[in-house]
């Protein structure tokens, strides 16, 4: 299973960084980045495999979100299947 | 990897816009629960129920999490009570909805429908039954739903169920007084009632139904209001393929999630109803789509063009995402649950004859809508055949969701709290119709009924 990470906001220097850091700590190996910065507004879509996560996914989850409310950040996790079913016909 | 700015769209359709899953409602045939015992027959239903549905709630939640899409209601939907207890009395239906109220809280749903009966030609003993317990039952309960079918296009039209459905409209009203007459807000009237309706009050599962299946409402006014006002000042047939386009899409998230809910449950997927169904919240609300298309406020004159356009526009996108759909389909004009239609009734620019006229090229009809308790049962009887007659002659659905709000006038305002809303009490027509009610019988069906 993939899910995707969506992260945008003010731009400011580690945002890839933490991200990482809880994606690597929590077992959801990294399969792309795409990321831009336009006019300080960042926004980051990360797309991660999540078959072997340390801990279940609402927690993971969950632990992006709290560090996008610390960083000031908004961050989204959701299964890679409601972009497929949405923009793939 | 997908497109960035098709990812971005969904999470801000998600995030800014109000999109969700309104409804994935299990829909249980409980026909195996008759019996000649009224105290096995209720037993039988919270058992049924409850054992059916345990895993509804917790299973909705888990796909909210995963797919990060909110999915705002559980609910259950189940056989047409009055076919289950013909040989019982009224006493055991009371039970029976009891029953259905306690299975529901158990479960953690908001709300249970089919405590109803289809009377469209006539009444059987289980649908007198059912009739003349109905206000105490939904006074008495808190989350039991009931729809009531006086008429079809194949049937005609049952006036005789018409004038009783007046007379317990305004019990119903009385019962619950001391909530606003809330009870009311749980009951509809409908003609070519559909039978895999997931959404409230009027939904119940079939008597052509499988054993169980889970059925998908999904919404989103203001994903559409949003890609209204991105086209801005297009031409009509640029502004169809905007909102088909985007209901397709709204559509395909409901098919995904319609798909997922019915592989964990076990039970087969039924249908995913393609409905704009509005919400009091800013941002969600199918009045502001048509106020977006160009018109100065919901009611004026182009009302019923704009609404037009739109219904139909977002059945064409939501046809293709779905591999069977069904229920309502449409867009709802409910006036309590819509923040646009709310403002536009308060400032006297939305009428009770527009919204009729509105109906005709809508999904469901006359819904959530107030008025003066001392509004004479006559003229409720006259409200509710005039919306049925639109639907029995369009070969289309129509719904009658009145609230006759006890003590309150015209320019009052009813606050139902959650997602029903609040309403401003609405003016209705004054003279009578009483001898025309009480004639009684049939009016028969109309001739394109005798398609074969």
């Amino acid at each position: 299973m993939r899910a995707i990470i969506c992260v945008t906001g003010r731009d400011s220097v580690g945002i890839i960084a933490a991200v990482s850091a809880v994606c690597a700590s929590c077992g959801a190996n990294i399969v792309d980045i795409n990321q831009s910065v336009l006019k300080d507004f960042f926004t980051m879509v990360m797309l991660v495999e999540i078959d072997r996560l340390t801990l279940p996914f609402p927690e993971f989850s969950g632990k992006l979100s709290s560090l996008g409310s610390e960083r000031g950040l908004d961050i989204h996790t959701m299964h890679e299947d409601i972009f497929n079913s949405m923009h793939r016909i | 990897m997908l497109n960035i700015e098709d990812i971005i769209e969904t999470v801000n359709m998600i995030r800014d816009e109000n999109l969700d899953i309104r409804t994935i409602t299990m829909g249980i045939s409980l026909f195996d629960c008759v019996s000649d015992d009224p105290d096995r027959f209720a037993g039988r239903i919270y058992d049924k129920i409850t054992r059916t549905a345990s895993r509804l709630v917790p299973c909705g939640e888990e796909l909210e999490t995963l797919y990060g899409i909110p999915i705002i209601n559980k609910r259950i939907a189940v056989t047409p009570i009055s076919l289950l207890g013909g040989s019982l009395g009224p006493d055991a239906y009371l039970k029976a909805a009891k029953a259905m109220d306690r299975a529901a809280k158990e479960i953690g749903v908001n709300f249970i429908g089919g405590f109803g009966a289809l009377v469209q030609k006539g009444s059987t003993k289980g649908a007198d039954a059912l009739l003349s317990v109905l206000p105490e039952a939904l006074s008495e309960t808190e989350l039991v739903c009931s729809s009531v079918n006086v008429a079809s296009t194949k049937a005609g039209i049952n006036m005789d169920a018409v004038a009783r459905m007046g007379r317990i409209i305004r019990e119903t009203a009385y019962l619950t007084r001391d909530r606003e007459s809330i009870g009311c807000a749980k009951l509809v009237v409908f003609a070519n009632v559909p039978q895999d309706n997931p959404f409230m009050a009027g939904a119940f599962h079939g008597f052509g139904e499988p054993e169980c299946c889970v059925n998908v409402g999904v919404s989103g006014p203001g994903v559409v209001a949003n890609a209204v006002a991105r086209a801005g000042n297009c031409d009509f047939s640029t502004l169809a393929d905007v909102i088909k386009k985007t209901a397709f899409k709204i559509t395909r998230m409901g098919q995904l999630m319609a798909h997922e809910a019915s592989k964990r449950l076990g039970v087969p997927y039924g249908i995913v109803d393609l409905s704009l169904a509005p919400t009091p919240a800013q941002g969600d609300s199918v009045a502001r789509i048509l106020e977006g298309m160009g018109l100065e406020i919901c009611g004026a004159a182009g009302t019923t063009a704009a609404l037009a356009l739109l219904n139909d526009a977002v059945k064409k996108g939501g046809v293709m995402a779905s591999s069977h759909v069904g229920g309502l389909s449409g867009a709802f004009i409910p006036v309590s649950e819509d923040a646009g239609m709310i403002e536009a009734v308060e400032k006297n620019a939305l009428s009770l004859e527009k919204l009729e006229a509105m109906t005709a090229v809508c999904s469901v009809g006359l819904d959530m809508i107030a008025i003066p308790g001392d509004t004479p049962e006559d003229v409720i009887c006259g409200i509710i055949a005039d919306e049925i007659s639109i639907g029995v002659a369009n070969n289309k659905t129509t719904a009658v969701r009145l609230i006759p709000a006890y003590g309150r006038k015209e320019g009052d305002s009813v606050s139902f709290g959650g997602l029903l809303g609040h309403a401003p009490v609405m003016r209705v027509p004054g003279a009578s119709p009483a001898a025309f009610i009480a004639r009684g019988g049939r009016i028969p069906a109309p001739i394109h009924s005798l398609r074969n």
